[in-house]
């Protein structure tokens, strides 16, 4: 057989047949449900008389909409409780494992899929969500489909897809002081464009992502989508055996060892052909940021902020005017030194143990800057308990940072915590499109630390500074 | 779900690349769990002041483009988000076409899942097309799927390229899922042999 690529071998084990115009019926081992994106689909298998095929291989989690204040009061906002109410009733119905919002359990799906041991090597996973990328961290295939797809995946376990082309982005070398996934992830944005990875599957490979932690793969195959591709991969390897064990829903004993001894097949073959190909050297990254309304508009934090003018391409140079104007940012301005309003630590991206542990460093006996406001937002409630456990939470709160419970938060702006017009936030969510957070609102999207950094100064800093 | 065969209409240009799909549906709007009563919100932050009412200004806003049901965009449209509410919002507002040099690959697939026809051409078409779009109801576009072409004004026919299997669904207005149970016998044969070479597989349950 040909050289393969980790893509095709976990293509190639799902696909259940092929049609004859190339579109595969590929099987998918994990939907994982949440309540914005899930009604729509319930109520089509409702009105067609369909059952979900395997409710053992779903799980649902109430996360964008939950408010992240005290839960013990009924959700005010009432179209917020009645989505939520809507799933509740869904999952009886159609008997899928749910985890409710009262649950220890409970958080970002994201979060929640790799830390419950639901998200294995080797699974095809998919979820009504772009961000589901994330999974791609435990060497899964892992994709956000649309609310159509979640109907046919509830109806069939299967999903109509062709193959995705196959992209590699090598970081090779040493990530320097203050330099982090969060960082590594906006370079290759940067470097590739918000639409350089469409119809790709991206594999994240070279000795700098070997490095990363469990936690730094998710950030990175996480934000996969905003580079465009379909999904990101980082191969299996002893890293993420040891991640594995011991979860709840991860193969136990004996079942554990098989688990591993087919995990370990997959990676990618020597000569696998990829159709694109993409190196940095992880000593060209800085600790990175955003300056505009789309993650590809990245700045190492020693920057300036671009010159429309030097911009060739007239309907270019027309949006780069109208995102410094959104973003209220001069031509030419170093971005360092610029007042935030509002720190948001916490998304799908980054709100795992380590992350707030990056962040709890730079906050440790400091202070948040007079007339910032800063949350951190644990992924989930396993993770705030964790970080409880750690002293974290001291740290935080000692520092002036709010210390909420588990959910999207101010990552999407639905649910109460949002900006108001105007306002500058320092995010380390993974979207800084108009009105992401809120209308009005600008975000510059950085790392745990940078956060932390901009908290406690007050205006976005090279962390490096604080050092 | 509606059928695609022909369709002659209004077309829209939005000269921009990269909308995504907080733009074409903010997230405060995801809260309904419904498929119909978006279009209200299509392009919110566009289409509105900050006091609610219509921005003058926003081509959805003039006529005839309130009546547009094709899009001519730049690159990257519907990049983003998954949310089917983006497709939604567009089709409640009454589009049925959209045509961009190229797709974010979420958005794309959403599209025909409802019906409406995402259709790639390069960007010197598209600026001819958005150059259609601005004579208004004297230059309708004629979107002809069954023969792959949109036909300009002035008579001129640009072929597009589309998968057979989604033509075949959007001509015939066909769902998905249906198709797929024909093949329920293959998937059983496939989770049988998937359960003999992965036995260890877990399964999911909090009881």
């Amino acid at each position: 057989m040909a050289p393969r690529t980790l893509f095709d071998k976990i293509w190639d084990h799902h696909v259940v047949e092929t049609l004859p115009d190339g579109t595969s019926i590929l099987y998918i081992d994990r939907h994982l449900l949440h309540e914005v994106t899930s009604p729509q689909a319930f109520e089509g298998l409702r009105l067609a008389g369909r059952r979900l095929r395997h409710p053992e291989m779903t799980v649902a989690v109430v996360d964008h909409n939950v408010p992240t204040s005290d839960r013990t009061q009924p959700i005010e906002e009432p179209e917020s409780r009645n989505q939520i109410e809507t799933l509740e009733r869904n999952v009886k119905e159609f008997g899928v494992p749910y985890i409710p919002l009262l649950s220890a359990n409970q958080g970002i799906v994201h979060v929640v899929g790799p830390e419950q041991g639901i998200s294995l090597p080797g699974m095809t996973i998919v979820c009504g969500d772009s961000h589901t990328s994330t999974h791609g961290a435990m060497g899964a295939l892992a994709f956000g489909i649309g609310t159509s797809e979640v109907e046919h995946v509830m109806a069939t376990q299967t999903i109509l897809q062709r193959p995705a082309k196959n992209m590699r982005v090598t970081v090779e070398g040493t990530l320097g002081a203050g330099v982090s996934a969060k960082d590594v992830m906006l370079a290759i944005i940067g470097h590739i464009g918000t639409a350089g990875g469409t119809g790709h599957v991206i594999e994240f490979a070279g000795s700098a992502i070997r490095g990363l932690d469990m936690a730094g793969r998710m950030t990175i195959c996480n934000m996969s989508i905003e580079a465009g591709a379909r999904a990101g991969l980082v191969a299996p390897d002893d890293v993420t055996f040891e991640y594995v064990r011991g979860r709840p829903f991860a193969p136990k004993g004996d079942d554990f060892e098989k688990a591993v001894a087919y995990w370990r097949t997959l990676s990618s073959d020597e000569g696998a052909h990829f159709d694109t190909e993409v190196t940095l050297r992880a000593e060209d990254i800085a600790p990175s940021l955003t300056w505009g309304t789309s993650p590809e508009t990245v700045l190492p934090i020693t920057a300036t902020v671009p010159d429309p003018a030097q911009e060739p391409d007239e309907a270019k140079r027309v949006q780069m005017q109208r995102m410094l104007d959104y973003m209220g940012l001069e031509a030419g301005q170093k971005i360092a030194g610029t007042p935030v309003d509002v720190v948001f630590i916490g998304s799908c991206t980054n709100s795992r143990i380590e992350d707030l542990r990056a962040a709890a460093e730079v906050a440790a006996g400091r202070k948040v800057a007079d007339g910032v406001r800063a949350m951190i937002v644990p992924g989930s409630g396993l993770v705030k308990r964790q970080a409880e456990e750690e002293g974290l939470d001291k740290i935080f709160l000692d520092a002036g940072f709010e210390w909420r419970e588990a959910g999207c938060s101010m990552c999407l702006g639905m649910n109460p915590d949002r900006l108001t017009p105007g306002q500058r936030c320092a995010s380390t969510s993974n979207r800084n499109f108009e009105g992401r957070q809120g209308p009005g609102g600008r975000t510059h999207l950085l790392s745990p630390a940078m956060a932390a950094a901009a908290a406690v100064t007050g205006c976005l800093t090279d962390v490096r500074e604080l050092a | 779900m509606d059928k695609f065969t022909v369709l002659s209409a209004v077309a829209a240009a939005l000269p921009e690349a990269n909308i995504d799909t907080d733009k074409i549906i903010p997230a405060r709007f995801l809260k309904t769990t419904r498929r119909t009563g978006l279009g209200k919100h299509a392009f919110d932050s566009m289409r509105y002041l900050p006091d609610g009412s219509e921005n003058p200004d926003f081509v959805l806003n003039k006529q005839p483009w309130r009546q547009a049901e094709i899009l001519v965009t730049y690159d990257n449209l519907g990049c983003g988000s998954s949310r089917e509410h983006a497709p939604w919002a567009l089709l409640d507002f009454g589009i049925r076409c959209v045509i961009a040099p190229s797709f974010a690959d979420i958005f794309f697939n959403n599209c025909f899942k409802n019906g409406i026809l995402p259709i790639r051409l390069p960007r010197e078409v598209c600026d001819a097309l958005m150059a259609d779009a601005a004579m208004g109801s004297n230059a309708k576009l004629t979107v002809d799927l069954p023969r792959q072409v949109v036909i300009r004004p002035d008579g001129q026919e640009v072929p597009f390229e589309i998968d057979p299997f989604r033509k075949h669904m959007l001509l015939e207005g066909l769902d998905d899922i249906g198709q797929t149970l024909k093949h329920e016998g293959e998937i059983e044969t496939f989770e049988s042999s998937v359960a003999k070479e992965l036995p260890w597989m877990p399964k999911i349950s909090f009881d």
